[in-house]
Formats: structure tokens, sequence, C-alpha cells
């Protein structure tokens, strides 16, 4: 047997090509379907574990998976807005703790996330260096982010302008670094958190400017009228919040109208959550509840489905790409026939012929699906970092 | 000594048959077997090395009466008495020079590749004069060197007979006269039999036997 083992081997060598072809379609054939479903499932169940943690979102009428992803994962174009006072609505309910999410900025395409330090123990976040924000213009990275553009503690980041064109826009702010988070593996190590009020500094709906009453601000003023003063665009606007500037900071309006994008609500009790799901349902609300758990289980029937297809037209390809192995190897014993005869002729059994050229197969196949295991196991080990690039 | 006695063969749904009353060569003789093409020079050849089995008649091969042998038993005979040379060379691509000689040796159970096997391929190398090619795949031979490893594979077993099927017919003058004298040498020095089929009547002379089958259906010699 061991000579025939060599004999395969240098057949399968010397058409060495043919061969890494042959056996890269039987790893494909036999790995397709079962990375594909590895993938699907872990996508699932990575879904649904941060969808099940979150009890209800609330948020403006429409897509209820846009709210979804945007709330869950940061993902999809940001939703329709909602004022402040949703939350305090939640609040005031004394149904359920309110977490505000603002989620419409970002910077270095990583989304800034505009919310309470409720949100870091409702997620059970902790911090691997620093501190949680505890001023504005403080921000907390996510652990990707961080390792990604190479930051830290003592660093600064700032977002991005959503136009460079539109100079009545939001302009960029300047935020201090003072604490990462430890990795959770989840959507949170891609945000930059920072307090609700620092993204409505973003906006531009607070800001902080130099002292209109000093004789440096004189030539910007327009009018006094009181307590109410005119600037032109000269006044200098503070484009980073510090010690120094920190009290010129203040808003024009009331918060409670300010935006946000979404508000988690965690109920007290199962009871709690009836009774808030129940104060939404009327028709000229304005707002929707969702519960994520069931808004991706939905989804992921939908996925579930098309997996299906795909696995069946994988398989299908994969049955007519095994159809053509076979006929490579039957033209291969065709060419190889004189070979065969030669070998019969100087001796040697038929089955010991047919079990020399079955070892070729043999070998060729195993080495496939090994390959195909192997692939196979590397995708359950890695295949949710690998869905966390993609998705 | 080869006794052939009262053959007939057909191969199955074809027109061709051979018949041969009586036919012999003695033991360390050199026949050529000639005549033209489709009159079963071939089919003898398979006849004697037991590849296929005559209809009626006998095959004798020494002592052994081949074509009463089963499969395996003809197998076994041919693999350890019989050295094959053919025409095209019938060497594999994907095997070097020395794997193509140990070639009877790794596709038959019958014979046991060790150390002195090895040798004496390395020592037949030597003597058809191919040694220095032993590692390099045999594509990048010239033909006469085919033919000499194709030979060294054929000697190897030590064989009793050796039967060549046009040895020379794809070879250049200068290689002919370099192969016959390889075979002639071997078989003088070691008593070994030689039955070859050759088209070339200007090499006939070489041989101590003639079985011509032009005249054949009844088996002939040539002195």
């Amino acid at each position: 047997m061991r000579d025939l083992l060599y004999m395969a081997w240098r057949y399968l060598a010397y058409h060495r090509i043919k061969t890494i072809i042959l056996i890269l379609s039987i790893t494909l054939i036999v790995f397709l379907p079962a990375g594909l479903k590895i993938l699907v499932g872990q996508s699932a169940r990575s879904l649904t574990l941060r969808a099940e943690s979150t009890p209800l979102i609330i948020g403006a009428k429409g897509s209820p998976l846009e709210l979804v992803l945007n709330s869950l994962y940061f993902e999809s174009d940001t939703p329709p807005q909602i004022t402040f006072a949703e939350s305090q609505r939640v609040t005031d309910s004394k149904l359920a703790t309110a977490i505000p999410l603002y989620t419409r900025f970002s910077a270095h395409k990583f989304p800034i996330i505009g919310t309470t330090l409720d949100y870091f123990d409702f997620r059970e976040l902790t911090i691997a260096e620093g501190r949680w924000m505890a001023v504005l213009g403080e921000c907390a990275l996510g652990s990707e982010v961080a390792a990604s553009l190479d930051l830290g503690v003592g660093d600064s980041i700032v977002s991005s302008p959503e136009s460079v064109f539109d100079l009545a826009g939001v302009y960029p702010l300047k935020m201090k670094i003072v604490g990462v988070l430890a990795s959770n593996d989840s959507a949170d190590d891609r945000g930059i958190f920072v307090d609700l009020k620092t993204t409505w500094i973003i906006q531009g709906l607070a800001h902080g400017h130099q002292d209109l009453a000093t004789p440096e601000a004189a030539s910007g003023v327009l009018k006094r009228d009181g307590n109410v003063v005119t600037a032109n665009a000269s006044v200098m606007q503070f484009t980073e919040i510090t010690a120094d500037n920190m009290d010129s900071f203040h808003f024009h309006g009331d918060p409670s109208g300010f935006p946000i994008t979404a508000v988690i609500a965690a109920p007290h009790s199962d009871k709690a959550a009836t009774l808030l799901r129940g104060q939404y349902l009327g028709d000229d609300e304005l707002e929707q509840i969702v519960r994520p758990a069931t808004v991706m289980r939905d989804l992921l029937a939908t996925i579930l489905t098309v997996q299906n297809y795909v696995i069946a037209g994988a398989m299908a390809i994969g049955l007519s790409a095994l159809m053509t192995a076979s006929l490579v190897f039957m033209l291969s014993l065709r060419l190889r026939k004189r070979e065969i005869e030669t070998m019969h002729r100087i001796g040697s059994a038929k089955v010991r012929v047919t079990v020399l050229l079955s070892l070729e197969i043999i070998i060729v196949l195993v080495t496939g699906i090994l390959l195909a295991a192997l692939l196979t196991l590397l995708a359950s080990q890695f295949g949710e970092g690998l869905i966390r690039v993609f998705i | 000594m080869i006794q052939v006695s009262n053959l007939k063969f057909r191969y199955p749904g074809g027109d061709f048959h051979l018949d041969i009353d009586a036919l012999g060569v003695e033991c360390g003789v050199s026949a050529a077997v000639i005549g033209p093409s489709g009159t079963g020079k071939t089919t003898l050849l398979n006849l004697i090395s037991g590849v296929t089995v005559p209809d009626t008649g006998t095959v004798t091969t020494g002592d052994i009466e081949v074509s009463s042998l089963d499969d395996r038993a003809r197998r076994d005979f041919r693999i350890r008495n019989i050295g094959l040379i053919f025409q095209e060379f019938e060497l594999l691509d994907y095997l070097d020079v020395r794997d193509n000689i140990l070639l009877p040796y790794r596709t038959s159970k019958a014979l046991v590749l060790d150390g002195t096997i090895r040798q004496r391929a390395g020592e037949l190398a030597e003597m058809v004069g191919i040694s220095d090619k032993l590692q390099r795949h045999v594509h990048h031979l010239s033909q006469g060197e085919r033919q000499r490893v194709a030979i060294c594979r054929a000697l190897l077993p030590s064989p009793e007979l050796i039967l060549a099927d046009e040895p020379t017919g794809n070879l250049d003058p200068e290689n002919t006269d370099r192969v016959l004298a390889l075979l002639f040498d071997y078989v003088r020095t070691n008593g070994t039999t030689l039955v070859s089929v050759t088209h070339e009547l200007h090499l006939i002379d070489r041989f101590d036997q003639i079985i011509d089958f032009s005249k054949f259906r009844k088996a002939g010699t040539h002195a």
C-alpha cells in the first residue's frame, strides 16, 4: 500500500495545478453550505442576544427595523428624530428607566452616541482605562475605536462635519478623551460615547463664544437691547470645551424640545412594560414603541429563508462542480489507458491498479474535505469577528 | 525453452485469428519475430507472456504451462520471469527515472522492493549509461535514453525471458545499435532468452533464430 500511496502522491504532485484546482473545488463544495450555515447562525445569535437584552425602544413612527438597527448597532441611516420630551415622558410614567440616545453624528466614521450614564449600567459596560465622561465635551471611546485610531486617555477626537459645503450646518467639535471602554464584543466597541448635551453642542443647539461684554468683542456687537445682544459672525465661537470656556456654553431654547433618535425603555416589570406599550397605541401618537427581539426575529426569519435558498443554490452548484470533477477523473482515466494497460501487461493486478487510481481520488477528496473542515472550524472560531467587520 | 503447440487464438468479435501448430525457442537463444503488420507477432508475445490465453493449444515456458495457469498465477509468473520491452517505451511521465525502473516492484505484491533491488536498479542504470539521470523525469530524456530506462525496468527482476516488441522501432540507427548491443550483451552474459519482434530486416542477422510470420501459420525457423 505504501508504494501505491507513493505513486498516487507522485502523480498528484506532477499534475499539481490540476490537483490544486480539484482540491479547491471539493473544499468549496463542502465548505460553502456548512460555512454559510455557521456564519448565519452566529450572526443570528449575535443579533438576537443584543436585541433580547434590550426590552423596548421608543422612536419616531416609521421603519421599526431601521429604529432597532440604529439604536442597537448604531448602523443604518439615522431614523427620524423625536424630542427629549419623550425620554422625560417615560421617566414621568414611572414605568421604566429611560435612556435617551442621539446617534446622528460621527467622528472618523465611528458613531458618536449621545446618551446618559444609565446606558453604561444598562449594557454592563466597564471602563478599561480612565473614567466615564463627566462634563460637556468629554467622551469615552469603545475599545475598537481606540485601537483603530490609536487614541487613548488624554487625546482628543474631532466630530466630523455633516457637509463640508454647508456653512450654516454642523461644525466640528474637538472632544477630550477621558476613558476607554473594555471590549464586550458588541456594537459598543465601535462607539464614541458622549453626554447627550455634547451632541446638542455639536448640532449647534448650545454653544460657547467670547464674552460680548468685553472690549475685544465690542466690534462684533450689532445691537444691545436690554439683556438681548445681537452679534455678527465675527464673534469667536469655541470649537473645543475647556475649563476656561466651559461657563460660556449655554443653550438656546428648551432642552425638552431638543432632538434625540430613540429612547431605550427598561421597564420595572412585565406589567409596566405592557402598560408602557399601551401608551403608544393611540392613532394620534407620533412615536412608536417596539420590542427589538420581535423585530430581529422577523428579520432573522427572512434571513433564514434567504439562507435556505442560498444553501440550496450552493449545493446545486456544488453538485455540478462535483460532476465536472468526476468528468475530469474519467477523462483522465481515458488518457491514462495505455499506462493502465502497461501496468497490467508487466504483471500488476487490475485490483492493484484500481487501488492506485482510487487512492489518487481519495487523496484529493480527503484533502479537500479536511481543508473544508479547517475552514469551517475557522469560521466557527472567528466567524463572529468577521460578522462584526462586515455587518 | 518456449514451446507453442496446436495454438488457436481469435480476438472476440474480430476476424483475426492465429493458428500455430508448433513453435519452439531454446533457452538462452535470441529469436527475431518478423513478418508483415497484422499477422499476429505482438499477439504471439502476449500469448507467451500470459497476457492473453489461447482458445486451444498450449504455451509452455520452461517447465510451466503458462496457458493453463489462472489469472493471478500468470501475472505472478510474468512479473517474476518475463521482462517486457515496448516500442513506445511505455514509461510513466510523472515518475522519475529511478521510479520508472522500480515500477514492477511498486505495482505488484509478487515482488518485494528492498535495498538490494534499489542497488540493482542503480547498477542497471550504470550499465546502460543513465546513472546520472536517475532523478530526472523521463520526459526530459531522449528517445534512446527512454528505451534504456525501459530496458532497465524489464531487466530489474532478473527475468529468464525477455520479450521485446519492436524495441528499436522508434530509435535512430546510433541508438538502435546501442540498445541492441546492450540487450545482446545482457542475454549472452546471463543466459537469458530473448524474443523480439522487429521490422528492421537488416538487424535479423544478429539473432540466433528467425520466426517468420509471412510463411507462418505453420511455424518456421530460419537458420
